[in-house]
């Protein structure tokens, strides 16, 4: 590459991470660390029933007992869990509609390109914001209302549908699962709810923002997506923070339940902060994100774009329990500079002719890691269960690391599983021809990846889809040369 | 005793060793009997019960005297064997000497359950090359826990076959450490067919350009055998090639295991690292577990691995079917089939031989 | 003499076959042409007796006998043969073996001698010869790492051997070039007397230059929506479906 090129690079590189502004605005937080008295102040705070307190506590004595996981191929100094916050509002009351929002707020969402004004959403897409802790403003409620679909806040549900929320909150993900998903059952704070009811297939795409602003802030959002009979929706998340030179941790909870003939698409556009050129600062991203198709003929299918944050650990899941259901697992996970990607998914087969299909790209560049880790899991009872598992890794420089580890257990003679992996680099020649044919080096690069991502890519809805290209093309400036 | 390992460590996730562990196991008797052994016109040391035979064993030019043990490596069944080894061949191949072939048996035999740790120890001189033929076979309970130190100088050629016909009531544990240096290669085939638990543990190390490691393994269990083929290859220099297909045919309620792990340095640029493991379950209550693992450091390498398993083919059933091939018929042909295929990587036509007719046998009792 | 009268056919929930009727006297050869998605390969594959196709109406006979409800390796013992349009690879089937495990299963079905290896090999190695192929390809396996002129030719090789008294040809003309398309002409050709009788589906005009069909049928939309002489395929290639799916 021609130093000019190398200085333009340079230069993108730099500014890269355009959503690295803060946003100045009165915060209320509560005291640093955590303890039981922490998780029943932010109980407090949220007026909460007395069996939520008693789960969030009970999630909390399990977590004391609880150790870091460390399977995964990732490193990090060791987390403060003293020193963080587990509760940070914007210090006004909780707005009761769009006009009551805080202008700064409001205009943080804007330079983030999520409108909240209805106006000017974007058209037919149904937005959650979360704002640090809580959820800031949900849009197009009352349209939704009319479809019979609850939208809103995780708090707001607790509150106005605490029977639905009872039923299935940790119903699918315990609350002592894992030592992150414990710690968000102790402390989350706010998130999305979602209820299609029988039969109705959800108007319009629904979708949450989220936000990391506050210094020193964990944040710790629960989803909870419930799917009844014969219901389907679409449900896309995106993700940013500023630019920080200490590591924040984000450690969610997504719950997804699908009965009889429901369908849950779940895309995720993850572009937290992955911290600068040299390894400084960025997201820690601790995820526990799990579905159920617990109804026959139910699906559920995760596609995940995953370019930010300087480490990510997650693992979307399917438990295909009802008859003929089906699991899905698209990802793309782009890691350059110092970023650590430790991500994959489980399929677990339980009932019969339930069928799963995972398709995994990774891309390495930089000084990063990328693994992919993976279980298909068959057990006795799944006959005539499928699995197709195809994951491809593709490494830019030879500083960086792609692994692979997929774990295969099929105890059902009727089951089939099939498994590809492959590893590669972008050939010369595939170079080459591209700029001969007049497109620079990145561009070319750009255009290859995108390529070798396009199976999944294609799964996103469109107006992510065009979002995912552009962000895989920031993600690796600077990765060639 | 070191302690045996537990299924918490990630390496054992899926070979459980309490049926061993709660055997207490005696010191090898000594044993009178002559096993049966293969019409294969090679020079041989027998072993009985862990200890060589000299009566029914012959001179082989390149065996030296047995020698303490050495290395002690790093996995758990060679640090156990480490403490107890009393006996094992101990080979080394001149530079640029063909050596030939050597038959290695190991027979055993014993009324209370008994263990042995062979230690074995091949190494072959620059440009050398070497066949060593090895046949496990026994009766009741014990446990053989064998270790290999594998070390090939440049540009030879070592081909290590290995037929594991251990009782079915028996364990059988080998661990094999190889070093292969540039222009080296090692290529090695267990078939496993005995055992009621056995465990192959290889760690490969590609030391300089051009080595080339061949770990295929296949078994045929039934019952409630337990049979696991794990196997790590490190590229720690550039342009080597490697290869691994593992084939598994289950009947009954016997569980396979394959993990297989390949490791390419960040200097291991042109690698060449192909896998492919295969499982048929012929029984419902069969059971495989597969865990093919790539981790890379370098960017100019083609890895790849692919993993099935499943039952048979329909499609392929219909074909011969469509040809007028009964169903039943259709199914034993491609099963069949698959058995044969798991033999391609055995290039030494004796050994083949050999390892066709256990397969014949082994068919037609099921 | 085959005769399929009103046959509908779904998989799954979508109605593939919508009605059709047509008859193959003996000695005749029938081609059927249609666009994409007209149902040729789900006729094929009905006919040959493969899972996942059910069939709503309608019946198909075969030498009087209603051969829907056979087994597929029944259906070949009582003479009918389908060339795939992709023949599947058998790993570890050595191809004389399976030929000959075939064509024993079928003699044995109707009663007649089995052939021992020596008088297969014989009758084998005159069929290889006649559809000029080299003598390994007895000796390989099943289709694996053959060409796609292999793999079609390996099914003209199954089809001299096996003698069917009708013989389907799925689109068995897809991907080759013209020597091959010679060799499988020449293999249909050769059984051709007045007991044998064929299918041929096909999507192009260009394989009907070889074999010259007695009667043409066009299928489209699941039915079949015209049959003439075989000049229609002419017709066909200079027109297109276009016109004819409305018809």
């Amino acid at each position: 590459m021609s130093t000019t090129t190398e200085a333009t690079i340079q230069e993108l590189a730099a500014q890269k991470y355009k959503y690295g502004f803060t946003t100045d605005i009165l915060m209320e937080e509560f005291p640093k660390g955590l303890s039981a008295d922490i998780v029943r102040l932010i109980s407090a705070k949220k007026s909460e029933p007395e069996w939520l307190l008693e789960w969030r506590l009970k999630a909390y004595e399990a977590w004391l007992k609880m150790e870091e996981p460390e399977w995964a191929r990732i490193h990090h100094p060791p987390i403060d869990y003293d020193a963080l916050y587990y509760y940070a509002a914007p210090a006004k009351a909780v707005p009761k509609s769009l006009d009551e929002v805080d202008p700064e707020l409001l205009k943080t969402y804007e330079k983030l390109g999520i409108p909240l004004n209805e106006r000017a959403a974007l058209a037919g897409v149904a937005v959650d914001a979360v704002f640090d802790s809580v959820s800031v403003a949900t849009t197009f409620r009352d349209t939704l209302a009319k479809a019979g679909v609850i939208f809103c806040s995780i708090s707001e549900a607790v509150k106005e549908h605490p029977e639905l929320v009872r039923k299935y909150i940790g119903s699918v993900v315990p609350a002592g699962d894992n030592y992150f998903a414990a710690l968000n059952s102790a402390v989350f704070s706010d998130g999305s709810f979602v209820f299609i009811p029988k039969g109705v297939k959800c108007p319009m795409e629904l979708s949450t923002y989220f936000r990391i602003n506050a210094r020193n802030t964990g944040q710790f959002e629960r989803t909870l997506i419930i799917a009844e009979e014969g219901a389907s929706v679409s449900y896309l998340e995106g993700c940013t923070a500023p630019m920080r030179d200490e590591n924040q941790l984000h450690a969610a909870v997504v719950e997804l339940v699908a009965l009889d003939d429901a369908k849950i698409k779940y895309s995720t556009v993850q572009n937290w902060y992955p911290g600068d050129s040299e390894g400084k600062g960025g997201i820690y991203n601790f995820v526990t994100k799990r579905g159920a198709c617990r109804g026959k003929n139910s699906k559920i299918s995760w596609t995940q774009v995953e370019t930010g944050s300087a480490i990510t650990w997650k693992y979307p899941s399917c438990i295909l329990q009802g008859e003929g259901s089906v699991g899905e697992f698209y990802s793309v996970a782009v890691t350059n500079h110092f970023q650590q990607a430790d991500t994959g998914t489980k399929m677990i087969h339980i009932g019969k002719n339930t069928s799963s299909t995972i398709i995994s790209k990774g891309i390495s560049a930089g000084k990063s890691n990328n693994t992919y880790r993976g279980l298909v899991k068959i057990m006795p009872g799944a006959s005539g269960a499928r699995n197709f598992t195809q994951c491809d890794s593709l490494l830019i420089g030879d500083q960086c690391g792609a692994h692979t580890v997929p774990y295969i257990e099929n105890r059902n003679s009727s089951a089939k599983v099939e498994h590809e992996a492959t590893t590669s680099k972008i050939a010369e020649d595939q170079l080459f021809y591209c700029r001969s044919r007049g497109l620079s080096e990145e561009d070319a690069v750009s255009l290859i990846v995108n390529g070798f991502c396009k199976d999944v890519l294609k799964e996103l809805p469109m107006e992510f889809a065009v979002e995912a290209q552009k962000l895989l093309a920031v993600s690796l400036e600077g990765s060639v040369g | 005793m070191v302690a045996l390992p537990t299924r918490k460590l990630e390496a054992w996730r899926y070979t459980d060793l309490r049926p061993l562990s709660a055997i207490s196991f005696a010191a090898p008797p000594a044993v009178s009997a002559t096993p049966e052994l293969p019409d294969l016109p090679f020079p041989r040391f027998v072993f009985l019960n862990g200890a060589l035979n000299a009566a029914l064993s012959t001179g082989f030019a390149h065996a030296k005297p047995f020698a303490p043990v050495e290395g002690q490596g790093t996995q758990p069944m060679a640090l156990i064997n480490a403490d107890y080894a009393q006996d094992g061949i101990n080979i080394e191949i001149p530079a640029g000497q063909n050596a030939g072939e050597l038959l290695l048996v190991s027979a055993a035999s014993g009324a209370a359950p008994f263990a042995f740790h062979p230690r074995h120890r091949v190494k072959l001189g620059q440009g050398a090359t070497f066949t060593l033929i090895e046949l496990d076979q026994g009766e009741g309970i014990y446990w053989q826990n064998a270790v290999f130190e594998v070390e090939v100088a440049e540009g030879a050629k070592f081909q290590h076959f290995r037929l594991q016909e251990e009782s079915v009531e028996a364990f059988n544990t080998t661990t094999i450490h190889a070093d292969i240096a540039g222009d080296a290669s090692y290529e090695h085939f267990t078939l496993t067919l005995g055992s009621k638990i056995s465990r192959t543990e290889i760690e490969a190390n590609l030391l300089g350009q051009n080595a080339l490691a061949h770990l295929n393994a296949a078994q045929l269990l039934g019952g409630v055998q337990h049979g696991d083929f794990t196997t790590i290859i490190r590229h720690k220099a550039p342009n080597c090639p490697s290869r691994q297909t593992v084939k598994s045919v289950l009947a009954g309620r016997a569980r396979g295991v394959f993990q297989g792990k390949i490791e390419v340095d960040q200097i291991a640029q042109k690698t060449d690292g192909y896998q492919m493991s295969q499982a048929l379950l012929l029984s419902p209550d069969a059971e495989m577990d597969i865990k093919p693992e790539l981790q890379i450091f370098a960017d100019d390498v083609k890895c790849s691995h692919g993993a099935t398993i499943g039952a048979l083919d329909e499609e392929q059933v219909f074909y011969l079917r469509s040809r007028g091939i009964p169903e039943a018929d259709a199914r034993q042909i491609l099963i069949r089939a698959f058995l044969e295929e798991a033999l391609e990587p055995v290039t030494h036509d004796a050994s083949k031989t050999l390892f066709e007719e256990v397969l014949q046998s082994w068919w037609s009792k099921q | 003499m085959l005769e399929i009268k009103n046959l509908h056919a779904r998989i799954g929930d979508a109605e593939i076959l919508k009605g059709v009727t047509l008859t193959i006297p003996d000695g005749e050869i029938h081609a059927i042409m249609g666009p994409n998605g007209a149902g040729k390969s789900t006729l094929s594959y009905v006919l040959s007796g493969r899972d996942g196709y059910e069939v709503t109406e309608g019946e198909v006979l075969f030498n009087g006998e209603n051969i829907l409800e056979m087994e597929p390796e029944d259906r070949a013992a009582a003479g009918m043969l389908l060339a795939f349009q992709y023949p599947v690879e058998l790993p570890g089937v050595g191809n004389a073996n399976f030929l000959r495990t075939s064509l024993n299963a079928i003699r044995r079905k109707r009663g007649e001698e089995e052939l021992d290896a020596v008088a297969f090999l014989k009758l084998a190695r005159a069929a290889v010869k006649q559809l000029a192929m080299k003598e390994d390809f007895l000796k390989r396996n099943v289709n694996v790492g053959f060409s796609g002129g292999e793999k079609k030719r390996n099914e003209m090789l199954q089809m001299a051997i096996l003698k069917p008294h009708l013989a389907i040809l799925d689109e068995t003309d897809s991907g080759l070039d013209i020597d091959a398309l010679k060799i499988v002409a020449e293999g249909v050709n050769t059984l051709r007397d007045e007991k044998f009788s064929a299918l041929v589906i096909t999507h192009y005009q260009r394989l009907l230059d070889h074999i010259v069909p007695d009667v043409v049928h066009v299928l489209a939309g699941g039915k079949i929506v015209r049959s003439g002489p075989a000049s229609l395929a002419l017709e066909l290639e200079a027109s297109g479906y276009a016109g004819l799916e409305a018809a």
